[in-house]
């Protein structure tokens, strides 16, 4: 039976008057696409097999190969698109649940790209971030309501305990596991340099990363991988997972081809068995279970670590957000249904939640209509993309931005989207030692720190050209922000004007 | 077109302010004709003083000035104070017909004191009941708009170049220790008198000049505490943030300056004496959403004191002189000369540099 052929996605263009058969892609490639025919002597390929990774393209010496769509088609049908034709086809021959990775790729609405950014003009001064001071820091954490006195008259100026962020991004959780060692120690590396966080997500924390605490959020997610005391006391903060944007409603499946060894070990189980974390946290059934773990967290840890819950965006999170405010949660992490994973159900990852744009404005609003938005901070994350998106975000409400999958791409990362597979040719979502091994920590972490010091330069420009010159005076100012072809709903859910209003 | 408070305006400006630390009662013409050289610095769309010490007849009642569209508004609004207030006294406030000032509202004023056992009843302290209340008739009460509610102290605006709205107000019959003035340039063209400055709320009075990046944030941030910036200005804002801060919160100035124009995280962490360093991390923490950025030069005045702040990066200009008992502050040394043409001292305090005057002996005033 053939029907569930399809010609491959992807075609490998070979150009025979360059190519000097030395065989470099066939390496390259774990995915076996590339082979050279002894016979002939020429290098040949398995298109079927491609998943347009550009490995063998980034790494051709002669420049030689090209990949491209597939020109072969399937009947035009704007109703059945051929992605939805060749998952029938898959699920018809499997009888299984349909596994992607990385953000939702479908064409959904990104309201950071209609949005625009304002900028002085007359009236006030743009202020000049090569000549004046730029401040970007940020402080995440509690802030009590009020502020006290000592008997004698002086401020008593204990604060609940902060994250300290050199300007408001961070690394966002991806486990040791589902991304390799050596992603973990550029991610690391960087995150110190930069004066940031990473985050260990929910497969615990290598041991030769401890070193690296400071910059260390640890997470606590439903399956508990790795968690023990002195895990919880390694890291600046602390997260607990209550759920991801890419996947709302379900917990994570890391397969136990890839426990092994140091992963097993750092996991805390068996060598080979599937690391399934439950959709629940099985102790937290309710917000009020949700307050008891915040706080035997706080308790593990005397009070000196912030605690960081992180939603993923969903139809209800403005009561939701609310609820965490008020269960002694310090910072709450909210993550929209374009945000990446190693590995998530399709329909699941296509289907549900929403974005992080209409999630953090609406959050910010409540906790403001509800007086409490000063008690909390908040960090978005779900697809920041560049310089632009985090301004954007800073200035619907956020304190701080999550962002993996812009750090991934900056470690060599091509968005092909097969990181279940475990064949990550850039050694990034892979736990084989030969593909791990690509990825250079060292040159890793020098990519990492460029491209978060590009955007912090980004947006120094942006805050200077809007004569603001410290990000704190501009988190949820709205005024800074226009809708561009949005309607009255987005706009008001937004909580910004039109621009030319 | 929209109205003020629908749309927000930035403006430029011109401040000016002369206050006695001894106490002494000055009439408010030095102060208008300190406004007459900085003239080009308003478009006669705005002009307003504050002066401090005016009422001492009535200085234990709360002495509300207000702007009526029209009688029936004045009416339902005495039917509304007195559900809440002893009125002492309620007249029009005195003005002199000018060819400059045109389109007055109804302007009258009201010296009252809040019912004790209303305040009981609501667990609220005076100062709170009565800000609340201002606040109240400001966004809900058609065609009125209280502008001026401290005791013993008056607030006088209008529509118009500031020497003709000091004139209009006959404000040289009137004797205060502390006087503050501004004149107005918005970028529209507003008919509503309202619009124009000081802003006021209790005693706190606000002259402003400069255009603050940080408004929304400061705006969406003090709103969850009570505050409704129907005004949508700068000064509105500020005037919230140190009744927020001082009020509220209980800071002393200097700690509220420290909040709204923060020193650089960079001077903080250089400065040497620990405590210091610990209470400026403190505040601008506690309170980082209260911190102004973009130009901005301020006068608060209060009861018994005044207190003139520059954004921190002194984008806008501000200078300070002194003579005998007096401290005079404006936009430009011309204004202070015209008040005193002997004038010393005279310096520009640097961005984020607070300079507090306050009156020697409180029983003075």
């Amino acid at each position: 039976m053939n029907e569930g052929f399809f010609y491959p996605e992807f075609e490998i263009l070979r150009r025979e008057d360059r190519c000097t058969a030395c065989n470099l892609c066939g390496q390259q490639c774990a995915n076996g696409v590339h082979f050279l025919n002894a016979k002939t002597g020429r290098m040949e390929s398995d298109d079927s097999k491609c998943v347009n990774c550009q490995r063998c393209v980034a790494f051709c010496p002669a420049h030689a190969l090209k990949i491209t769509e597939s020109s072969s088609a399937f009947k035009q049908n704007a109703n059945w698109q051929p992605d939805t034709v060749r998952e029938i086809y898959k699920q018809a021959g499997s009888g299984g649940v349909l596994l992607s990775s990385m953000g939702n790729p479908k064409p959904l609405p990104v309201y950071w790209d209609k949005i625009l950014i304002n900028a002085s003009q007359v009236t006030n001064p743009p202020i000049d971030p090569l000549r004046e001071p730029m401040e970007t820091r940020v402080f995440l954490g509690q802030r009590p309501g009020r502020a006290v006195r000592l008997p004698n008259g002086k401020l008593d100026c204990t604060l609940p305990p902060q994250l300290e962020l050199a300007m408001p991004v961070m690394f966002s959780a991806m486990s040791y596991g589902s991304i390799s060692y050596n992603a973990h120690a550029a991610l690391a590396r960087a995150a110190r340099e930069l004066g940031i966080l990473y985050n260990t997500g929910e497969g615990g924390l290598h041991e030769d990363f401890y070193c690296y605490g400071e910059n260390t959020i640890v997470q606590v997610a439903s399956g508990r991988f790795g968690v023990h005391e002195k895990y919880l006391n390694a890291g600046a903060g602390i997260e607990i997972k209550m759920g991801q944007g890419a996947k709302p409603g379900i917990g994570g499946h890391l397969p136990g081809t890839k426990i092994a060894g140091d992963v097993s070990r750092t996991r805390m189980i068996p060598e080979g068995s599937d690391a399934i974390s439950p959709a629940p946290h099985h102790d937290i059934y309710s917000i009020e279970d949700l307050r008891q773990l915040v706080f035997s967290l706080k308790e593990a840890t005397q009070y000196k670590k912030p605690v960081i819950v992180k939603v993923a965006a969903v139809h209800n999170i403005a009561a939701i957000a609310s609820g965490i405010a008020r269960s002694g949660a310090d910072i709450i992490a909210i993550d929209g249904f374009r945000g990446g994973t190693g590995a998530a159900p399709t329909r699941i990852r296509d289907n549900v939640g929403i974005p992080i744009e209409l999630a953090l404005a609406a959050v910010d609003q409540r906790l403001r209509e509800e007086g409490i938005r000063g008690r909390v901070s908040l960090v978005a994350g779900g697809s920041i993309r560049s310089a632009a998106d985090v301004i954007k975000a800073v200035a619907l409400g956020a304190d701080a931005c999550y962002v993996a999958t812009a750090a991934l791409l900056a470690l060599g990362c091509h968005l092909c989207r097969s990181c279940q597979s475990g064949k990550c040719n850039w050694g990034i979502a892979t736990q084989n030692p030969e593909l791990v091994k690509r990825l250079d920590p060292e040159k890793g972490s020098r990519r990492l720190v460029n491209l978060m010091t590009a955007w912090k330069h980004e947006i120094m420009e942006m805050m200077g050209g809007m004569g603001i010159n410290s990000i704190e005076a501009l988190r949820g100012n709205r005024l800074m922000l226009r809708g561009i072809g949005l309607t009255e709903k987005e706009l008001s859910i937004l909580g910004i004007a039109h621009a030319g209003e | 077109m929209k109205s003020e408070g629908q749309v927000r305006i930035p403006s430029g400006c011109a401040i000016a302010a002369v206050i006695s630390r001894e106490g002494r009662r000055m009439s408010g013409e030095p102060v208008i004709r300190a406004m007459e050289p900085m003239h080009d610095r308003s478009n006669g769309l705005g002009g307003g003083f504050a002066g401090y010490g005016i009422y001492p007849e009535y200085k234990d009642y709360y002495a509300f000035h207000f702007f009526f569209d029209d009688r029936a508004a004045r009416k339902a609004c005495e039917a509304f104070l007195k559900e809440r207030f002893e009125i002492v006294q309620s007249e029009i406030i005195p003005t002199r017909k000018l060819p400059a000032i045109t389109d007055e509202p109804v302007i009258w004023r009201y010296f009252v004191a809040p019912f004790p056992s209303l305040l009981r009843s609501l667990q609220l302290d005076e100062k709170e009941f009565v800000a609340r209340t201002v606040m109240k008739i400001n966004a809900e009460l058609p065609g009125t708009y209280v502008f001026s509610s401290g005791k013993n102290m008056g607030t006088f605006k209008a529509v118009g170049f500031p020497e003709d709205v000091g004139r209009y107000y006959r404000l040289e019959e009137y004797e205060g220790y502390c006087w503050t003035a501004h004149g107005r340039y918005p970028t529209n063209t507003p008919g509503w008198w309202g619009g124009a400055h000081p802003f006021t709320l209790l005693d706190f009075s606000v002259v402003h000049n400069g255009e603050i990046s940080s408004y929304d944030a400061n705006r969406r941030f003090i709103e969850m505490f009570g505050y409704q910036c129907t005004l949508q200005t700068d000064t509105e804002v500020i005037t919230y943030i140190l009744d927020y801060l001082v009020r509220v919160q209980g800071l002393t100035l200097e700690e509220a300056a420290s909040v709204i124009a923060a020193p650089f995280w960079s001077t903080i962490e250089q400065k040497t004496d620990l405590e210091d360093k610990e209470k400026h991390l403190y505040l601008r923490n506690l309170f980082s959403s209260l911190l102004v950025t973009g130009p901005f030069s301020i006068i608060l005045g209060f009861e018994g004191g005044l207190m003139a702040l520059n954004d921190r990066l002194k984008l806008r200009s501000m200078v300070v002189a002194e003579k005998e008992d007096k401290v005079y502050i404006a936009s430009e040394e011309a204004a202070i000369r015209t008040m005193e043409p002997e004038a010393e001292n005279l310096w520009a305090p640097a961005g984020g540099e607070p300079v507090i005057v306050t009156v020697k002996c409180k029983t003075a005033i």
